[in-house]
């Protein structure tokens, strides 16, 4: 038994997997979980900053891979919620210094203290990816609804079933609303028929992910953010909860509440 | 996208974006690019035309897909053997 291992992961790059990591390691933090999060993205690391935990580092994944020091050692104890760890990666190395096996054991470690171990994935589809994968119980796939990222989010996907993995779990990030309304931007919908995976949550774009990531506090702290909301959601659905899906095309909060009334009015 | 690209009719970058997708993951998902069914198409036709007479030039072949699925589909008209072929 012991902690689910989760992947996070993408086909292209920039689509926001180190945000969704973070943010939904955080929010099961915030629900009481004892989450771990690896940042598994050797040589280019960013966990640490988004989490704004970076200046905390003294060992990292590729210290504890060469036994430099014990597994416990290279854990970050984040103090603005109860039970959030992170085991950083590696600045200065490439991606060969962390194998699968590697990753395997670590986690293998690690399972009987946490309810989740998250794992935020290296971009692309190398060496860095198998060894991402190689512990998970269930991948997170996060896109963009955009034709490049959704495109090789459908590699993945294949490329996850041929490794004998369970198909990854769609979070589709930054969706703007207002563009798919106006016919400018594929919805939801379209790239779920697309992919024909399981949807796991849908996150707004919204600029306090900037601002969060600028300050290192997850923007899942803030309670009235959208995108925040909508990572909360996640978690309680990663929890077993049926949380409905951020599907509205009309926003949250009393905004989108008054356009979803005078728009029902208009309708009869 | 402008009411006026709306109204004459020009489909939105949503669609646009919708249908070029499909096509790429259809060569994607299955390796077989445009020029590669293209040359399936005509080794088809010349190992049918040695058994039945066909209709060359209507012979389509395709890929199809059915959520994550892809199917090889060939239409392959028969001629009659009095008149056309």
């Amino acid at each position: 038994m012991g902690a689910q291992v989760i992947t996070v992961t993408s086909g292209k790059g920039g689509v926001g997997k180190t945000t969704v990591t973070a943010n939904v390691g955080m929010a099961l933090a915030m629900a009481g979980k004892k989450v771990v999060c690896i940042d598994a993205d050797i040589g280019l690391r960013n966990l640490d900053v988004v989490l704004g935990l970076e200046n905390r580092i003294v060992y990292d994944i590729v210290h504890v891979v060469e036994g430099r020091c014990r597994t416990r050692q290279a854990l970050i104890r984040d103090k603005r919620v109860p039970d959030l760890y992170l085991m950083p990666a590696a600045q200065s190395r490439d991606k060969s210094a962390v194998k699968p096996e590697d990753m395997v054991r670590i986690c293998e470690e690690l399972r009987p203290e946490f309810d989740y171990i998250l794992i935020d994935s290296a971009a692309g589809i190398e060496e860095g990816f198998r060894t991402a994968l190689a512990p998970a119980d269930l991948i997170l796939l996060v896109t963009n609804p955009e034709v490049a990222a959704v495109r090789d989010a459908d590699r993945v996907v294949g490329l996850v079933e041929a490794m004998g993995k369970p198909t990854p779990k769609l979070i589709v990030n930054r969706l703007k609303p207002d563009m798919v309304r106006r016919g400018d931007m594929l919805d939801t919908s379209d790239v779920l028929e697309i992919l024909a995976i399981e949807l796991l949550g849908v996150i707004p774009e919204d600029e306090q992910v900037i601002v969060a990531t600028n300050r290192g506090t997850p923007v899942v702290l803030e309670e009235r953010s959208p995108a925040g909301q909508a990572f909360r959601a996640i978690a309680r659905r990663l929890m077993g909860e049926t949380v409905p899906l951020f599907l509205s095309e009309d926003g949250q909060g009393v905004l989108g509440w008054l356009r979803r009334l005078v728009r029902s009015g208009g309708g009869r | 996208m402008s009411w006026l690209d709306r109204l004459r009719g020009q489909p939105s970058p949503r669609e646009t974006a919708k249908q070029r997708l499909q096509v790429i993951l259809v060569h994607d998902r299955s390796d077989l690019s445009p020029g590669l069914l293209e040359v399936i198409k005509d080794e088809i036709i010349a190992v049918l035309s040695r058994h039945v007479p066909i209709i060359a030039e209507e012979v389509r072949v395709t890929v199809t897909q059915d959520a994550r699925e892809c199917r090889l589909v060939a239409d392959i008209p028969l001629g009659n053997r009095h008149g056309r072929s």
